[in-house]
């Protein structure tokens, strides 16, 4: 086995350390934690933080990548597979290698289309075909089928709520005490259908199977990275662009302010979607030009999902970069800058130790409530062909394999059902958690 | 007022040739023509004599910006720099790989476009302040409190689900309209009809809500307070006074987009093959029609200016106090 870090991989790694830290100097200091403490108090933010959270864990778990050694006969240099496999798909590896011949309904036991079947004497006739996987332990699968299921998920379900229940104990003190009770609730719900879908996904394919017959939940879950890589590794390269060219140009003024605003003007006056379609264009280029960088096709399809990112990021720092600037301008012209100043404390400590803390709220609800925004940005400009590599399974690219399906006799629904409301989970959580934090963040929100 | 415009047009200009220089540089320079050409025609099996006639054709093969060969002013002139860049300053867009003039299919599509993006705009304009007003009136009550979570809910769902549903739904369910097509007169009513319909759903969730964010920031003003102590109706003060106060900041995120309508939408067009500068764009990126890609982007940010010239002119019109000098 040999252990394979892509490139996004790194900066997820590098994201996460990053908010361990921050979460560390904020546990020290008790003005920091007190915005916390309110976020910690809003209910709907803290269902949504629990069900971010587990969606957090798949995308992490999925980052972990890894290449298997072949077992060859050269004992002296080990050759390694070309697929690149994740932490997550360990877990998982039977919802991936248990695929089907084509779409079948979620919970199925039998194909959706009739076949021809051959009944061995030379007759044929035509019905619907026994799943390979799907229900397969079922000896009279029209009979069975409803006690099976509900058996499974009834016990998948219990085993949730009791590792809820050790859970709960465990991170109940980070809970406010007036959103306690209600994430409670939510946490063992959440659980309990994780658990039935778990137990589930052992027999039978939960959300059916696609085209190619494999496991829509799977497709699905690894969506999940994905989004998550594009939501907040743009937010990483966006970040040190509208921190360093909105504060320099509202500190200095002058001709910096000059030069900073020509360019965002610039940058801002093409319409978004036509200059990411530009510089994505230009990356495909740069990159089918250059084949010979990349050892396997999981790094190319990486390297493409990263120049996404980094375009997206280059393409929408100048909305926050005009926000910081407006407040910098405003903070410069307060007593404590100017006490700072007149003792002769040098620019740049002022801008670190003085203007940069009080410009974080603004900084932290824009991420957050950009988040979504760009989850959604990708299934779009994945549609449009700007988005993604097409064998990066995401929720565009699933989206734009399925959407002629509707279309179907009988209609294939469940693979865009599927990533519609992944999508929708994951986005809705975002939004309610982006309000959260605004409101607790917001200096201009009035608290009785 | 002569004078401000024209200076605002002169300001225009630099920002114009950034436009044209960055686009310049992402198109020529992060790749050669050589580049583009080996992707166009396929990596494999391609020759250099394939290659430069391909560059021939699209005018590729000169220099970037200064030609040796030439004289006098064609050193400068006969250059990809100045036939690609600087000609777009005179509306000469070139000519497409299928070798059709740009210009031309841009004075064709943009009044399909602007037949779907106008009646979009104003129906989608006017629901959306009414249901922003509606909440405003019932603010911190159980309905206001609904209203808000309804907003956040479809502004969660991903604008490919309202084209999807509602193209599904329309059509396989209803038989009410038409799923996709387009047709001049009006005779392309029953095609507008779904498009538009779509394309107002989406915008209700973030469009309503930001509008509400704008009233109530107003209702907590002094001007609001005095007015309610002289006596008027909550209506009045709502519909009078506050929305009328509430028109800037309204104004300033909607006049920008007025001139971009005759971009058309992406999605919307091309779902519903309307022939539209939308469905135009998405098929130069899937041909990967680098000239056109490039036409639209000038043509994008050009409009958009006019749009941020529109939005000062608007002020003067909707406050007194504005003056433009």
């Amino acid at each position: 086995m040999k252990i394979v870090i892509l490139w996004t991989d790194a900066m997820v790694f590098l994201l996460l350390a990053v908010a361990l830290f921050g979460a560390w100097r904020i546990r020290q200091r008790p003005h920091l934690i007190l915005p916390w403490q309110r976020v910690a108090q809003n209910r709907l933010g803290m269902i949504s933080l629990l069900i971010l959270s587990s969606f957090f864990v798949i995308g992490v778990l999925d980052s972990l990548h890894y290449r298997i050694g072949l077992s060859t006969q050269n004992k002296t240099q080990t050759v390694y597979s070309p697929e690149v496999l994740s932490a997550f798909d360990a877990l998982s590896s039977g919802l991936r290698s248990r695929t089907e011949k084509t779409y079948s309904a979620p919970l199925a036991t039998h194909l959706y289309a009739k076949e021809s079947i051959d009944l061995g004497d030379g007759k044929t006739f035509r019905d619907y075909p026994r799943l390979v996987y799907g229900g397969a332990h079922l000896l009279n699968p029209k009979g069975d089928w409803l006690a099976d299921v509900s058996q499974k998920a009834g016990q998948g379900a219990l085993a949730g709520a009791l590792v809820v229940m050790v859970l709960v104990g465990l991170i109940a003190g980070f809970i406010g005490k007036k959103s306690r009770w209600a994430v409670i609730i939510a946490a063992l719900i959440l659980a309990m259908v994780i658990g039935a879908v778990v137990n589930l996904s052992h027999s039978y394919h939960v959300f059916g199977t696609d085209k190619v017959g494999q496991d829509v939940l799977y497709l699905a879950l690894k969506s999940i990275r994905t989004g998550l890589v594009i939501g907040t590794v743009t937010t990483l390269v966006m970040l040190p662009f509208a921190l360093f060219f909105g504060i320099a140009a509202g500190y200095f003024r002058g001709w910096v302010d000059d030069i900073i605003q020509y360019v965002y003007t610039v940058l801002s006056s093409i319409p978004s979607v036509l200059l990411i379609a530009a510089s994505v264009l230009m990356m495909q280029v740069v990159i089918e030009t250059h084949a010979a960088w990349f050892a396997t096709a999981a790094e190319r399809a990486d390297v493409r999902l990263l120049s996404l990112c980094v375009i997206l990021g280059v393409t929408s720092w100048t909305g926050l970069c005009r926000l910081l600037r407006g407040e910098t301008l405003k903070l410069r012209e307060m007593e404590y800058i100017q006490a700072a100043q007149s003792f002769g404390v040098s620019s740049f400590k002022i801008l670190t130790r003085h203007l940069l803390p009080n410009l974080m709220h603004i900084v932290l609800i824009s991420v957050v409530m950009e988040f979504s925004a760009l989850v959604l940005a990708e299934a779009v400009l994945s549609y449009v062909g700007v988005g993604v590599d097409p064998s990066t399974i995401s929720f565009g690219t699933l989206i734009n394999a399925a959407r002629m399906e509707m279309g179907r006799e009988p209609m294939v629904w469940w693979t865009l059902a599927a990533a519609f409301s992944f999508m929708l989970l994951l986005v809705l959580s975002a939004n309610l958690f982006a309000d959260a934090v605004r409101d607790a963040f917001d200096p201009r929100m009035n608290r009785s | 007022m002569i004078a401000y415009l024209i200076r605002r047009l002169l300001y225009a200009l630099p920002i114009l040739i950034g436009v044209n220089l960055l686009t310049f540089a992402l198109f020529f320079v992060v790749n050669t023509p050589d580049d583009m050409a080996r992707i166009q025609l396929g990596i494999k099996r391609v020759t250099p004599e394939a290659i430069e006639k391909w560059k021939v054709q699209r005018g590729y093969d000169k220099p970037l910006f200064v030609n040796e060969k030439a004289s006098g002013t064609e050193k400068i002139t006969d250059t990809i720099f100045w036939q690609k860049s600087v000609y777009m300053f005179a509306f000469d867009f070139g000519y497409s790989d299928d070798g059709r003039s740009i210009g031309r299919e841009i004075a064709t599509r943009m009044w399909p476009s602007l037949a779907i993006a106008l009646p979009t705009f104003f129906v989608g304009l006017l629901l959306y302040v009414s249901f922003a007003l509606l909440m405003t009136l019932f603010r911190a009550t159980a309905l206001d409190v609904i209203g808000v979570m309804f907003c956040v809910v479809l502004m969660s769902i991903s604008s490919l689900f309202y084209i999807i549903g509602g193209q599904f739904m329309a059509s396989k369910l209803w038989h009410w309209v038409p799923i996709s097509g387009y047709a001049s007169g009006v005779e392309g009513f029953k095609f507008m009809l779904l498009p538009v319909l779509i394309g107002v759903i989406g915008g209700i969730g973030a469009s309503s809500r930001w509008y509400r964010t704008i009233f109530l920031e107003e209702m907590n003003k002094d001007y609001v307070r005095t007015a309610r102590a002289k006596g008027l109706s909550e209506l009045r003060v709502l519909f009078s006074h506050v929305l009328k106060n509430a028109m800037i900041p309204i104004l300033t995120g909607v006049v920008v987009v007025i001139p971009l309508l005759f971009m058309g939408s992406l999605l919307t067009e091309s779902f519903f093959g309307i022939p539209g500068l939308g469905s135009y764009t998405i098929d130069a990126i899937n041909a990967q029609d680098f000239s056109v890609v490039r036409a639209m982007v000038f043509l994008g940010s050009l409009l958009y200016i006019v749009g941020l010239i529109l939005t000062d002119l608007s002020y003067t019109v909707v406050d007194p106090r504005v003056r433009l000098q």
